[in-house]
């Protein structure tokens, strides 16, 4: 390990580093690997407990290394509750279709106010921008959904968060570092804006539409809150629920009988289908981020231009 | 738009012309109107509709009446928020809540950057990355479940503290622990991310400044101190803004996970007040009235930390 450490310090073994210096590189070196080991431990305790035997866990009370025995009764009831497939399908319909509705709609409000020379582009900035300091709040909002009549349907999940108006931001950013000149020449052989959002516009903003793209999947993967006001507590409510309602269910309100319909094991076995849960919800993202990660830091920079 | 400065005097006079100018480029780039159309009609529904609603807090507000037939009442409904046994419980832990995650949530990406930014190996730099942004992708549902787990009176965070003399019940229901908590496990999900947009800052530092310093003698402390804060400052100032606007609106998905009836003296802010008052005993005006007040506050808060960071420093969100 020591040996390893010198190794990360010097990259660069021209420069002379004084004592002082070395001593803070081991200190920063030794930090970064206390806080990895903080941010991936729970993780690793979740994967431990998911795959300990029920009876062994409930008697633990201690941090894990290794799973305490080993069972995999929790994931198989996991495979076999209705109510997370259910509420995965859900998920990936408001994850596709209301990324869809995001995208179109981002790229269209965009395009426009990255336009320098258009009437109302001044109004309509100010009319979208007051919208992210002020809102009508949580009860007004919710009046409005069932005034609408979108309330207790997929509508309200998919339109009531239509564009991200911080999003927006982003695209409006991107779409104005476009040389004007290309667009220009466009119109001269007689484009027409749908012709220069498509053509041109959407193949150069590939990358930033595809951060967006990410920012709104995930933000509709993790979404909760809307479903909990928008949805009803009824059959129909329920079948429309996303994952996450569904895990809210399971780990927050430790209401496990749908996982085996009053089975005597479920009560054995309801901690431990608590972290099987957690893996089978989390692991498709955590597992594919490392390779989108480039794209989620690029939007945070992009964003960070203009917040 | 751009005219040449000559020109000017002549557009001024002739505001006629002006329009007759503006009204040719709508009538020629109709097209793109159109396409702005949806996205109006969508802020008009979800986000100046519900703004419009917000009159159902001056009224006692019955859904069969709408809000043209609904009894107007006033300030009645935020007196008795003001007055009530409540208010001021509400706001102080709404306030310590909120101050709690800035004093303590604010600082550490900025720290964890400057550290990561020090780090000599590119590969090992990269590595931390990655893994500290993980928590991220953890969303809030499970985020809180894991909590619950690992605190409750099973849990290995509580058996841990039991070994230093805590009473080894659930940490979740003792009032002194909850902030704690909270603040916590906030740092544990945000500082890596959050340390991407002060990274960023950090790469587009010129080298030649820190050239300069060495030759004037610096060391790396002082060139932090001398060369890397200050450049990041408008930075660190812009989030600093985007904070303040988010006081008021202090995680309450989090806190409507988490909390329990045991600790609502300390854990109930305003927000979940209003969810509960809401949505669960459907006192809409009143709870209308209460989320009214929080916007406003929140409001007036993004404006003062604007004007005073647009005098301070020139850096400002608008």
């Amino acid at each position: 390990m020591a040996k390893k450490n010198l190794d990360l310090m010097d990259s660069s073994p021209k420069v002379k580093h004084s004592r002082g210096e070395n001593i803070f590189n081991v200190c920063n070196i030794i930090f970064m690997v206390l806080f990895m080991i903080a941010c991936l431990y729970p993780f690793w305790y979740v994967i431990c407990a998911s795959f300990s035997r029920s009876t062994l866990l409930m008697g633990n009370r201690h941090a894990l290394l290794l799973p305490l025995g080993w069972s995999t009764a929790a994931y198989d009831r996991v495979f076999h509750t209705a109510t997370i497939w259910r509420g995965y399908g859900n998920t990936i319909i408001y994850v596709g279709v209301g990324t869809l509705i995001n995208i179109v709609m981002t790229l269209l409000a965009a395009y426009f106010l990255s336009r320098r020379e258009l009437p109302g582009k001044t109004v309509l900035t100010i009319f979208i921008m007051f919208t992210m300091y002020f809102s009508g709040g949580m009860i007004p909002g919710f009046l409005n959904i069932q005034q609408l009549g979108l309330y207790n349907t997929r509508w309200a999940l998919l339109l009531s968060g239509a564009v991200s108006t911080y999003n927006l931001i982003i695209m409006r950013t991107a779409m104005s570092g476009i040389d004007g000149a290309l667009t220009e020449s466009a119109m001269l052989d007689g484009a027409g804006h749908w012709t220069i959002l498509f053509k041109i516009m959407v193949p150069l903003c590939k990358a930033t539409i595809a951060v967006l793209v990410l920012y709104y999947g995930v933000a509709h993967w993790n979404a909760w809150f809307n479903a909990l006001i928008y949805l009803a507590d009824d059959d129909k409510g329920k079948s429309l629920q996303p994952l996450q309602m569904v895990l809210r269910q399971i780990l927050i309100l430790s209401d496990t009988s749908d996982a085996g319909v009053g089975d005597a094991d479920v009560e054995r076995l309801s901690e431990t289908i608590k972290y099987a849960t957690i893996i089978v919800s989390t692991l498709p993202i955590l597992a594919l981020y490392p390779f989108l990660q480039k794209y989620f830091t690029k939007g945070v920079m992009v964003g960070a231009v203009k917040g | 738009m751009k005219k040449d400065k000559a020109s000017a005097p002549a557009v001024k006079v002739d505001k006629k012309a002006m329009r007759a100018r503006t009204w040719k480029l709508v009538k020629k780039n109709k097209m793109v109107y159109l396409m702005i159309l949806p996205v109006i009609i969508y802020y008009i529904l979800f986000h100046y509709k519900p703004m419009y609603g917000i009159i159902i807090a001056f009224q006692n507000y019955a859904p069969r009446k709408g809000i043209l037939g609904s009894p107007w009442v006033g300030f009645k409904h935020f007196s008795d928020f003001f007055g009530g046994y409540y208010f001021w419980r509400l706001l102080r832990n709404t306030l310590m809540l909120s101050f709690a995650t800035l004093i303590f949530g604010f600082p550490v990406p900025i720290i964890l950057a400057l550290l990561i930014n020090e780090l000599r190996s590119k590969k090992f730099s990269k590595i931390v990355q990655t893994i500290t942004y993980m928590p991220h992708f953890v969303s809030m549902v499970v985020l809180c479940a894991m909590i619950r787990q690992f605190v409750g009176s099973t849990g290995f965070i509580t058996a841990f503290f039991t070994n230093f003399g805590y009473d080894g019940s659930n940490m979740l229901s003792k009032t002194a622990l909850w902030i704690p908590i909270y603040v916590l496990s906030n740092i544990w999900q945000g500082s890596g991310w959050g340390s991407i947009v002060y990274l960023a800052a950090l790469t587009s530092i010129d080298s030649e400044l820190y050239d300069a310093a060495k030759v004037d003698g610096a060391n790396r402390w002082k060139q932090t101190i001398h060369v890397t804060i200050p450049a990041i400052l408008p930075t660190i100032i812009i989030m600093l803004i985007m904070r303040v606007g988010q006081i008021m609106g202090v995680g309450y998905e989090k806190t409507l996970l988490l909390y329990n009836d045991g600790i609502l003296e300390v854990a109930e802010i305003i927000s979940t007040y209003v969810y509960k008052m809401g949505m669960l005993n459907r006192e809409f005006s009143f709870s209308t009235a209460v989320g009214l007040f929080n916007s406003v506050v929140n409001f007036i808060l993004v404006i003062i930390a604007n004007q005073i960071s647009k005098k301070t420093t020139e850096t400002s969100l608008w």
